[in-house]
């Protein structure tokens, strides 16, 4: 029997009725076309499929749709909204080099953001074990690490601009 | 020095990167089209077996479920990589008579869900006769054995021998000989993005394949052959690839089932692979047995080298044919050997299949020659640096039957490595714990073997351009997230003085794309695709310059350039027009005709390996817990010679990237097999370094210019998949005095060797 839920994706409400076991993933790829967020194992270990759940990041493929009434969930697509400035840490991806084959990237990107919530000055050895869950087989995570602490760099500086204006 | 390029050599970023950072870039799987149904293949839950009977009336019936085939509602055609020998190609995309490994394809299923499809793998009764199975080199080729394909009765599928100079009279010569054997073990590409693949069948009963491959033409052609229609007749789309490193090299069977299924059904169909399946079943890295006799004279002087290695193969070809030949080749690469002997044998054993990955034969062979150097070194007495400066291959040498080496600079990556880890120093005054290795690499550019039997160039690119000044490239190279679409257009803009935003590009659209491109691997699409699209760009310019100086009523002397979005004189640039200007006047001059050129590259009198040769060198600094056996890697020193750097952050991601897939290889990755069974299936159970794992690290950039490579450019970040585990090897011998002999090295083969020595 289907469970009907409601829900926040990326600031847009659904209301649907899903199957109780189809997970988060399964959900926001294919019946939101939110194909951004990736399923690399589906057993949690790999973190492609990273999203945010009430602002804390969770692995899409391991949570049940059913559970997410009622939350708000953020996607990549979140990030930058179509056609808007990139966030932060996209833009520093795209500088450093750190999207190869960009399987793995909207996941590092949500793990990221998870990260930046809660500090805006990460040292290299948090900003490692906030990667700690997301695997990347191209880029040996140099450049991803380096554009985290650069986006870090630039959203503290655009805070501090705020707060003198 | 300032470079003599105005984007190449330059921190482009890369030209997709956007997309994929916005989470917009469409790989396969994300695809789905109207009416599309869920293929799943049910497989071989055995290692050999005779397939007695099929019964697929029960999964028929479930409701939901459109097709389901097995081997004998294909058209039973053989296919393989190496068309060029029909007998090396020994797979059928669904099993017919037999099933050789735990995970050969069976059956296959569409249905309107994939819970439907799911369901309908149990509904699907086969019945086996079991066979005795072997997963063993050394018992796949002893008489009696159980014979894998009726084909090869001996499991030995390729034999391949290399011999130059004398060996025997070389040993006899020399002053120090050491036999050695080495095993290495077999690990998983891990791309991030599982195999997928969607087919649609046009109107007219032409099919359309998107699918997740390094090598859309082959696919093309092996899928035409294996379903019995023209090639004309298939279209292979690469969409965005999530990595391949090798593991996406050859059709396979679910994309031959997506189309034939569409086929049957008229409807389109997916396949997408579960993490489970790659690793149940996924091609992986060829274990090797390698038996290593080398001979040197009291001053370090190489003298003979007699190389054999057993290949374990699993249980088909794949591309293994060429791992065999080429791992040969790598035991002659690097060093200069005037006696070489190589026999290479690949042997069917009831394993899943290893095939073509990242340094293809190289992280084995040279794993051997690079620890087998560090224990001559000490032997005679010599510093492993100086031990390998006395042997390097420089520009000019000729490794007899393969090539002359047109550019190397290994000398100076040696050097480089010493220097910036303070090698001499650290190799004598490190606390016991504590260790320095290295190691290093040669590799190919590109192979000019054609044993895929191609009727056409290696890479083509065709480029049009407009009179609003910007310029279409289309190649049917590969970016499977290497970056190559990146490098291409950066080597166009380049040459046609136009910038990165005024290319569009078309890539890996087997219709649309110009024929052909023999795919991503081998380190072959900067070197070979970069000359295709230089190749046509010149024949751009030809009639641009031709219209500029018709114009300007320019001496035949000028010299004309595309520079900065015009085309002009070089030395009286106000004789010059826009780009969009001159190809107006070009076009003007053709009655209308659209500007158009095609290019190609075909590797000619350069062998029969490659064009060109990468190399480097690294130095590991590594950790080791006594109490433990645990290796921590404190520091990594890399320097390598790419000939000229297109992309200076590609690069160094390939770098960072090989490091972490070296660190995998060295100390934590492999299969854990229970016979022919893959125990850990999963990445908890199957250890890839995280971020936390990956240790600090220098690189280093030696300059050269490799003749042979569009803009002095050729192979970057595959040949430096081998270094890493003989560096890191050579530093835990250097801190604990364990050699390891069988990769990978484990905490418990340390513990080990320190409780012996005690």
């Amino acid at each position: 029997m289907k469970h009907h839920i409601n829900f926040k994706v990326n600031g847009d409400d659904y209301s649907l009725a899903v199957d109780p076991w189809r997970t988060l993933n399964e959900v926001i790829r294919e019946d939101l076309n939110l194909t951004g967020t990736k399923l690399g194992c589906g057993t949690g270990d790999c973190g492609a499929c990273t999203v945010l759940l009430d602002g804390r990041s969770v692995s899409s493929c391991l949570t049940l749709a059913v559970s997410v009434n009622g939350k708000s969930v953020m996607t990549v697509e979140g990030l930058a909204p179509s056609g808007e400035e990139l966030h932060p840490i996209q833009e520093a991806l795209i500088q450093t080099g750190g999207i190869q084959c960009g399987f793995c990237t909207a996941g590092m990107e949500m793990s990221a953001l998870n990260l930046l919530n809660q500090t805006l000055s990460p040292s290299e050895t948090e900003i490692k074990s906030a990667l700690s869950g997301n695997l990347c087989r191209c880029t040996g995570y140099n450049q991803i690490v380096e554009a985290i602490s650069m986006a870090a760099d630039k959203m503290r500086d655009n805070a501090a601009e705020k707060e003198e204006q | 020095m300032e470079s003599r390029f105005k984007i190449v050599g330059q921190d482009v970023p890369r030209t997709d990167a956007e997309v994929k950072a916005r989470g917009k870039a469409l790989y396969t799987d994300d695809m789905k089209l109207p009416g599309m149904l869920h293929g799943q293949i049910l497989r071989s839950p055995l290692a050999h077996a005779r397939i007695k009977h099929i019964d697929t009336r029960r999964a028929l019936g479930l409701p939901g479920v459109k097709a389901v085939i097995t081997g004998q509602d294909t058209p039973k055609i053989k296919y393989g990589n190496w068309r060029l020998f029909p007998d090396t190609q020994d797979e059928y995309p669904l099993a017919v008579d037999k099933v050789r490994f735990i995970g050969d394809e069976v059956a296959a299923v569409a249905a309107i869900d994939r819970d439907t499809a799911e369901e309908a793998m149990e509904l699907i009764e086969v019945e086996y006769e079991e066979l005795p199975a072997v997963f063993d080199v050394d018992l796949s080729i002893k008489p009696g054995a159980p014979v894998i394909h009726d084909y090869c009765p001996t499991n030995i599928s390729v034999n391949r021998k290399i011999k130059y100079g004398d060996v025997e009279k070389g040993f006899a010569e020399s002053d120090y000989v050491r036999e050695d054997i080495f095993n290495t073990h077999s690990v998983s590409h891990a791309y991030l993005e599982p195999c997928s693949a969607l087919a649609q069948v046009d109107l007219d009963g032409r099919i359309t394949l998107w699918t997740s491959t390094q090598v859309p033409y082959i696919v093309q052609c092996l899928l035409a052959s294996t379903l019995n229609m023209r090639e004309n007749d298939i279209r292979v789309i690469k969409p965005f690839v999530g990595g391949g490193f090798g593991g996406k090299m050859e059709l396979r069977a679910w994309e031959f089932c997506a189309a034939f299924l569409a086929r049957q059904t008229g409807c389109p169909v997916k396949f997408t692979l579960t993490r489970e399946e790659e690793f149940i079943t996924g091609r992986r890295r060829h274990p090797m047995k390698i038996y290593s006799k080398v001979g040197f004279r009291k001053d370090g002087t190489l003298v003979a080298k007699d190389l054999k290695i057993q290949l374990d193969g699993g249980a088909y070809n794949a591309m293994g044919p060429t791992a065999t030949f080429l791992c040969g080749n790598f035991g002659a690469m690097l060093y200069r050997y005037p006696n070489y002997r190589f026999h290479g044998e690949h042997i069917y054993t009831n394993k899943p299949p290893a095939s073509a990955m990242r340094g293809f034969g190289a992280p084995q062979s040279l794993y051997a020659t690079e620890i087998q150097m560090n224990m001559a070194a000490e032997e005679l007495g010599i510093d492993p640096i100086d031990l390998r400066l006395k042997n390097a291959q420089v520009s000019g040498d000729e490794i007899p039957d393969v090539a002359t080496i047109s550019s190397s600079g290994f000398i100076d990556c040696i050097k480089a490595v010493a220097e910036m880890s303070d090698w001499k120093e650290k190799r004598k005054s490190l606390p016991a714990g504590r260790g320095i290795g290295i190691g290093c690499y040669s590799f190919i550019s590109g192979g000019v073997f054609n044993w895929f039997n191609t009727q056409y160039p290696f890479s083509a690119a065709e480029v049009r351009v407009f009179s609003d000044g910007t310029a279409h490239l289309l190649t049917m190279a590969s970016d499977i997230g290497q970056g190559s679409d990146t490098v291409l257009k950066q080597i166009l803009a380049e040459e046609l003085g136009l910038k990165m935003g005024d290319i569009r590009m078309t890539s890996a659209d087997t219709s649309m794309t110009p024929q052909a491109d023999l795919g991503s691997w081998g380190s072959r699409v900067t070197l070979m695709a970069g000359n295709a699209v230089i190749d046509a760009a010149k024949k751009i310019k030809e009639p641009l310059f031709g219209a500029v100086s018709a114009r300007f009523n320019l001496n035949v002397i000028h010299d004309i350039e595309c520079v900065n979005g015009r085309v002009q004189s070089k030395s009286r640039p106000d004789y010059g027009l826009t780009f969009g200007e001159a190809v107006a006047m070009v076009q003007k001059a053709n009655r209308g005709e659209p500007l158009v050129a095609r290019g190609s590259y075909t590797p000619r009198g350069k062998g029969l390996v490659t064009p060109a040769f990468g190399f480097g060198a690294q130095v590991a600094e590594v950790d080791v817990d006594k109490e433990t056996g645990l290796v921590e890697v404190k520091h990594m020193w890399t320097a390598h010679d790419c000939g000229t750097v297109i992309n200076p952050r590609s690069v160094e991601g390939q770098l960072a990237g090989s490091i972490q897939m070296g660190l995998g290889y060295a100390l934590s990755e492999q299969f854990v097999m229970d016979g022919g069974k893959t125990l850990n299936t999963n990445f908890v159970d199957y250890k890839m370094p995280t971020a936390s794992d990956m240790p600090p690290s220098e690189l280093f950039h030696v300059e050269t210019y490799e003749p042979e490579g569009p803009m002095g450019a050729k192979e970057a970040g595959e040949g430096l998949a081998s270094p890493t585990a003989p560096a890191i090897s050579d530093a835990v011998y250097h801190a604990t005095g364990y050699r390891c002999m069988d990769l990978p090295i484990t905490p418990e083969k340390i513990l080990r060797n320190l409780k012996k020595n005690k």
